[in-house]
C-alpha cells in the first residue's frame, strides 16, 4: 500500500458556513444527493439495510428533520453542480411526496444542475403505493425502481413480500406510463431455484420493456432472519457453482435482450445506466442524509467518508439539536481514496481508469496494484488487457472480491 | 556425615498414577521433613507441568530422618526418578545412585508396563527391591492377583509385599521399619579416591548450575576442587548442602550420601548426567561406569506463528535448554514457514513438554513440523550421513541404503484387545518377539521403527484398546529399510516443511491422506490448486482444489463503501496468517493438520 500525502486529523463535523463564490459556478464539481427514508411497514427477511417498523411516522417532523441535514450540507459546501438524487431505504413510497417535492426543490436550488437532473425513487408495488405515482412525479421525480424481487407467487411469499405478481406486474405498467425512466428489482439464486426457472422468469421480466433492471443474487446477510434459518440449518442456500451458473446466464440472456452488464448486478439499456449509483462507482462524490446514509465528499480539499446514526429516532433527536445527523465524519487517506475507487470502480464494465488511481492516491500505479498479480489475472482471462485501465471481465466480475485481494497491496 | 550402615538409599519405581509421588509425600511428612503448613500436594513435582501431568521430568531428591524400631536414627535419601520412557537415560543414572527400590504397583491396576521397565532397570542396577501394593483401602483392591502378577511377569518374590494406602497413610509405619530391615546400606571408602555420580543437574537463576550427586568413594567438601571426568572441566565447590526437602547446607558429603553442590558453573552441560566427578588434584583412576551423553531421538522443526516472535522463540529455547541440555536446536529455515529451528528431544512426550513450556512459560504461539527420527543414509560416495530432517534428504540416486532406529517396545493389554493390538503391531512393520499370557492379560514384545511410533501409534493403541493397554520401549539399534522421500507439491511447488520419510509400503497411502487433508482445509482461490504427493519424480496421489466460481458481493449496498472497505480489509489481514506457497496461500489450520499427519 503506498502512503500518499498527508491526511488532516478528523473534524468535528462543521456547521453552516456561509462561503458563497458564485463566481467559481463554472468550476463547481458534480455532486449526487442521496435520501434514505428508514421505514418499512413490514421487514423482509433477507433484508439488512436500515430500515425500521414503526406504527406512525410523522411526516411533516421528518420532513423538516430532512430539509434541515440538506441545508447543514448546503452550508458546508463550495457551490456544486447537482446531477442526480436518489431517495432510497426502506421504503420511500410511503414518504409524503409533499417531503419528496420539498427536498429537490431545495436542492436544485442550491445546487443548480447543469443538463437533466435525474431522480430515482424507490417503491414497492402494492396498489396503495401505485397510487402515488403521479403524486410523485409531479414532484419531480422521474426514475422509479421497483422492488418487484420476484415474478412468482410463491417466491414473493418466500420473500416476504406484500405485494402479488399481479401487482408487480400493474405498478410496472402504470410507472411506465407515468415516469420516463422505470427500473425494477429481481433476487434470484433463491433456495431450489432452477436455472430454467430463472431463465423464464427474467424472460417475462425482460419483456415488460423497462430500459434498467437491478439483478441481485440472493445473499444471506448476518442479522436478517434468513441468516438465523441458515444457521439453524432449515434453509440451504444454493450452492456456489449453481449460483456461479446462474449469474452467467443473467449476463447472456440481458445481453442478448439488449440490457447489457454495466455492473456486477445492473443491468440496462446504453444510455438507461443509473447516473446516480454511476457516481458511486465512479467514485464520484455524494452527500447522503438521512438516517444510516453515507457519503464521499471533498470539504476543504479533503475528502470525508460519512455517515449518520442508523436508529431513526436517534438521528431526528440529533437533527433536531445540531442541525445534522452525522455520527462521523473521517478524512480518507489518499491510497485508502484509491482503494475504494478501484472496489467501486472493477464493478463497472467500463473497469477504472489508473491515471485515476494514481492521482487520489499520490503514487504511481506499481505501488498501488500488484503487477505480478495483474499479469496472471489477465492472462487467467479474469482481467482484460489494457494498459490504462483495470477492466474485469465477465468472468472476472464474477470473481471480484478475490480479484481485489489478489491485486491490492 | 552418617556412618553408612545408617543410611538408606532408594527410589520409589512404579508406572504412571500408580501413587508414588503421593507415597512419597507421606514420607516426607512421617519423617518430619516438612511441617504440616509446608507440605503441598505432591511436593517433589516442583514444576507446574510436572504437577498437572502427573508425571515427573527432572530427579529430585529428599534427605528424612527416621528413628527405627531399634531406637537408632537413620538417613534415608528418597531419590525420586522421571517416569517416563523418554528419560529412561536419566531413570538408569538416578538408580545408580541407590541401593535399593520400592517397587510400587496399583493394587487395582496392577503391573503395567512402565512397572515391568523401570523393575526391570532396578533389577539391572543390582538394586534390592521391596514389592509395595498401593491402594489396598480401595474396594477394587485385589491383593493377592497383584502379587501373583508380580511373581509371574517380573520374577520377584512378592510373598512378603507391603500393602499401604499412600492416601491414607495405612501401612507406612510397616514401609518406614522395612526400608530399614530389608534394603541394603550403601558400602564405600572414605579414604579412597572421590567418585562422585551426577545424578541431576538444574539451572538455578541465583546460585547458577546446581549438581545433585552421589558420594561413593571418597568425600565432597567446601573448596575442594573437583573435575568432572568425562568433560574434564574444574571448578570449586563453594556450597554443599542436601534437600530435607528445604535446601540445608553441609559442611562434606561422604559416601553413600546424597546432596547437592554449586561449584561456579555456568551451563548445565558442563554438569552431564552421569558423569562422575573427582578430586582434581586426587584423582580417581576410573569413572564410574555407565555414562554416556543422552542423545535426541525424536526431531522436529518449531517455529513461531507470526514471524517477528523469532527472535523471542530463539531466547526462550536458550533458557529452556539452560535447564535441560537432553535437547537441542539449531536454527532452520522453511520456504513456507519462514524462519525457525530444528529441534531434538529424547522422545515425544519431552518434545510436547518443551512445547508445552514454550507456550505457556513463554507465551508462544507455535508452529511444530511432523516429528521425524534420525535416518542414517549410506551415500554412494561412502558417507554416512545422520538425517535430521526429510528436507535434508540426498538425491535416491546418491543413496546405497537407509537405516532408521528401532525399538523394543512391551505392551501389556487385556486379552479380549490382543487382535487389536497385534493387528496395530502388524501394520506398523512391527517383528514380534514374545507373547504370553499372564492370567487374562497378555504380554507382547515387539520390534517396532521408531518413526511409527512418533507418527501415531499412541493414538492408535490408545484407541484400539479403549485406553487399558500399556507400553514402554526402548530403543533398540538401527536396521535397513526400503525408505522413500515422499514430497508434498503444491501447484507443482514442493513444500519443504511438508516432507517426510516413509517405509515404500506406506508412501502411498499417507501422501494420499495429505492430499486429501489439505484439499478439504485450503479454501477455494482465484486459481485451481493442485496438490501432489510425489516420490522423485513421480506423482504418487493427486487433489485438486477448484478456483472460485463466484466470489463478490451481488449488492454493494448504496454509498456505503466503507463496510465493503472493511470486509476487504479483513480478508486481507486473513490473508497474512496465511502461508505462501507460491501463489498458493494455505491456511495455518490446514497446515497444522497435514503437519500432524505427516
Amino acid at each position: 500500500m503506498c502512503t500518499g500525502p498527508p491526511v488532516p486529523a478528523a473534524a468535528a463535523p462543521v456547521l453552516s458556513r456561509a462561503r458563497r463564490r458564485p463566481h467559481m459556478r463554472a468550476m463547481a464539481e458534480p455532486l449526487a444527493l442521496y435520501v434514505h427514508w428508514p421505514f418499512c411497514r413490514t421487514k423482509c427477511p433477507y433484508c439488512d439495510f436500515n430500515s425500521h417498523v414503526r406504527p406512525r411516522i410523522e411526516q411533516a417532523l421528518w420532513r423538516r428533520a430532512l430539509l434541515a441535514e440538506l441545508e447543514h450540507w448546503i452550508g458546508r459546501l463550495d457551490p456544486r453542480r447537482l446531477v442526480s438524487i436518489f431517495v432510497g431505504g426502506g421504503t420511500p413510497s410511503l414518504m409524503d411526496p409533499a417531503t419528496v417535492e420539498a427536498l429537490i426543490a431545495r436542492a436544485v436550488a442550491a445546487w443548480p444542475p447543469e443538463g437533466a437532473l435525474e431522480v430515482t425513487l424507490e417503491a414497492n408495488p402494492t396498489s396503495v403505493e401505485a397510487g402515488r405515482f403521479r403524486a410523485y412525479r409531479a414532484a419531480g421525480v422521474d426514475r422509479v425502481s421497483i422492488g418487484v424481487q420476484a415474478l412468482d407467487e410463491a417466491a414473493l411469499r418466500f420473500l416476504g413480500r406484500e405485494h402479488s405478481v399481479a401487482d408487480a406486474l400493474a405498478a410496472v405498467e402504470l410507472a411506465a406510463a407515468v415516469f420516463p425512466r422505470v427500473s425494477f428489482d429481481l433476487i434470484y439464486a433463491r433456495p431450489g431455484q432452477s436455472a430454467a426457472a430463472w431463465e423464464a422468469e427474467l424472460g417475462r421480466a425482460l419483456a415488460l420493456g423497462t430500459g434498467h433492471l437491478s439483478l441481485y443474487e440472493l445473499t444471506i446477510e448476518e442479522g436478517t432472519r434468513f441468516h438465523a434459518e441458515v444457521e439453524a440449518g432449515r434453509l440451504r442456500p444454493l450452492a456456489e457453482d449453481e449460483q456461479a451458473l446462474l449469474f452467467e446466464l443473467t449476463d447472456a440472456i440481458t445481453a442478448a435482450a439488449g440490457l447489457p452488464a454495466y455492473e456486477v448486478s445492473n443491468h440496462a439499456r446504453p444510455g438507461e445506466e443509473c447516473r446516480h449509483n454511476l457516481v458511486y462507482w465512479r467514485y464520484g462524490e455524494y452527500v447522503g442524509i438521512g438516517p444510516g446514509a453515507h457519503g464521499r465528499v471533498v470539504v476543504d480539499g479533503v475528502r470525508l467518508a460519512t455517515r449518520t446514526h442508523r436508529p431513526p429516532e436517534r438521528w431526528l433527536a440529533q437533527v433536531r439539536e445540531a442541525g445534522h445527523g452525522l455520527e462521523a465524519e473521517e478524512p480518507l487517506a489518499p491510497s485508502t481514496q484509491a482503494v475504494e475507487a478501484l472496489m467501486m470502480g472493477l464493478r463497472l464494465r467500463e473497469g477504472v481508469p489508473l491515471a485515476r488511481l494514481e492521482a487520489l492516491a499520490g503514487c504511481p500505479r506499481d505501488e498501488l496494484v500488484d503487477a505480478r498479480q495483474r499479469a496472471r489475472l489477465e492472462e487467467a482471462g479474469l482481467l482484460r488487457p489494457d494498459p490504462e485501465r483495470l477492466i474485469a471481465t465477465a468472468a472476472g466480475r464474477l470473481r471480484l472480491d478475490g480479484i481485489l485481494r489478489a491485486l491490492l497491496r | 556425615m552418617t556412618e553408612l550402615s545408617r543410611i538408606r538409599n532408594f527410589a520409589i519405581v512404579a508406572h504412571i498414577d500408580h501413587g508414588k509421588s503421593t507415597l512419597a509425600d507421606r514420607l516426607i511428612e512421617k519423617c518430619g521433613g516438612l511441617d504440616p503448613r509446608e507440605m503441598t500436594s505432591q511436593v517433589l513435582d516442583s514444576m507446574d507441568i510436572e504437577r498437572e501431568r502427573g508425571i515427573t521430568i527432572k530427579a529430585q531428591t529428599v534427605r528424612l530422618r527416621y528413628t527405627a524400631k531399634d531406637g537408632q536414627d537413620y538417613v534415608f535419601n528418597l531419590i525420586d526418578t522421571p517416569g517416563h520412557v523418554d528419560f529412561a537415560y536419566e531413570v538408569s543414572r538416578s538408580l545408580r545412585a541407590c541401593e535399593g527400590a520400592l517397587l510400587l504397583v496399583d493394587a487395582t491396576q496392577g503391573v503395567e508396563a512402565q512397572t515391568l521397565a523401570n523393575a526391570y532397570q532396578a533389577i539391572d542396577a543390582d538394586l534390592e527391591i521391596v514389592p509395595v501394593l498401593n491402594k489396598i483401602d480401595l474396594p477394587a483392591a485385589e491383593p493377592e492377583r497383584v502379587k501373583q502378577q508380580i511373581e509371574d511377569i517380573i520374577g520377584l518374590d512378592a510373598k512378603d509385599a507391603l500393602m499401604i494406602s499412600a492416601k491414607t497413610g495405612q501401612g507406612v509405619d510397616e514401609l518406614l521399619e522395612a526400608i530399614v530391615q530389608r534394603l541394603p546400606p550403601p558400602v564405600g571408602d572414605r579414604e579412597a579416591p572421590l567418585q562422585a555420580l551426577v545424578v541431576d543437574s538444574w539451572y538455578d537463576p541465583y546460585l547458577g548450575v546446581v549438581t545433585l550427586v552421589r558420594v561413593k568413594n571418597g568425600e565432597l567438601k567446601r573448596g575442594l576442587k573437583i573435575r568432572f571426568m568425562g568433560t574434564g572441566a574444574v571448578h570449586a565447590i563453594d556450597r554443599i548442602g542436601v534437600f530435607t526437602p528445604k535446601p540445608l547446607q553441609v559442611d562434606s558429603l561422604g559416601p553413600g550420601e546424597v546432596g547437592y553442590i554449586t561449584a561456579g558453573i555456568k551451563e548445565i552441560a558442563d554438569a552431564r548426567v552421569g558423569d562422575t566427578i573427582t578430586d582434581d588434584r586426587k584423582p580417581a583412576p576410573e569413572p564410574l561406569p555407565g555414562f554416556r551423553p543422552s542423545q535426541p531421538v525424536v526431531f522436529c522443526g518449531m517455529y513461531p506463528t507470526d514471524a517477528a516472535e523469532y527472535d523471542t522463540l530463539r531466547d526462550s529455547l536458550a533458557k529452556l535448554r539452560l535447564n535441560d541440555s537432553s535437547f537441542v536446536f539449531e536454527p532452520e529455515s522453511s520456504g513456507a514457514l519462514g524462519l525457525g529451528f530444528r529441534c531434538g528431544f529424547l522422545g515425544l512426550l519431552h518434545l510436547e513438554i518443551i512445547q508445552e513450556r514454550l507456550e505457556r512459560e513463554f507465551g508462544l504461539d507455535l508452529v511444530i513440523t511432523a516429528p521425524s527420527v534420525v535416518y542414517r543414509v549410506h551415500t554412494t560416495d561412502g558417507k554416512v550421513l545422520e538425517l535430521h530432517n526429510p528436507s535434508d534428504y540426498p538425491d535416491p540416486t546418491r543413496i546405497v541404503k537407509v537405516e532408521e532406529p528401532w525399538i523394543k517396545a512391551t505392551i501389556l493389554v487385556p486379552d479380549e484387545f490382543l487382535g487389536k493390538v497385534l493387528e496395530l503391531c502388524q501394520e506398523k512393520r512391527g517383528i514380534q518377539l514374545e507373547l504370553t499370557y499372564v492370567g487374562n492379560r497378555a504380554m507382547v514384545v515387539y520390534r517396532l521403527p521408531l518413526n511409527e511410533v512418533v507418527f501415531d501409534f499412541y493414538d492408535k493403541l490408545k484407541s484400539c484398546t479403549r485406553g487399558y493397554a500399556s507400553f514402554d520401549y526402548q530403543l533398540d539399534g538401527y536396521g535397513e529399510s526400503d525408505l522413500v522421500k515422499v514430497d508434498i507439491l503444491v501447484n507443482g511447488e514442493r513444500v519443504d516443511s511438508l516432507s517426510m520419510i516413509v517405509h515404500r509400503s506406506m508412501a502411498e497411502s499417507r501422501g494420499r491422506a495429505v492430499c486429501e487433508k489439505l484439499k478439504d482445509l485450503i479454501p477455494r482461490q482465484m486459481f485451481q490448486v493442485a496438490i501432489q504427493a510425489a516420490i522423485g519424480g513421480r506423482i504418487i496421489a493427486r487433489e485438486t482444489v477448484k478456483a472460485f466460481r463466484k466470489d463478490v458481493l451481488a449488492k454493494c449496498y448504496g454509498g456505503d463503501v466503507t463496510r465493503k472497505r472493511k470486509l476487504l480489509e479483513k480478508q486481507k489481514e486473513g490473508k497474512k496468517r496465511m502461508r505462501q506457497v507460491g501463489q498458493v496461500e494455505i491456511p495455518q489450520e490446514a497446515f497444522l493438520a497435514a503437519l500432524k499427519m505427516g
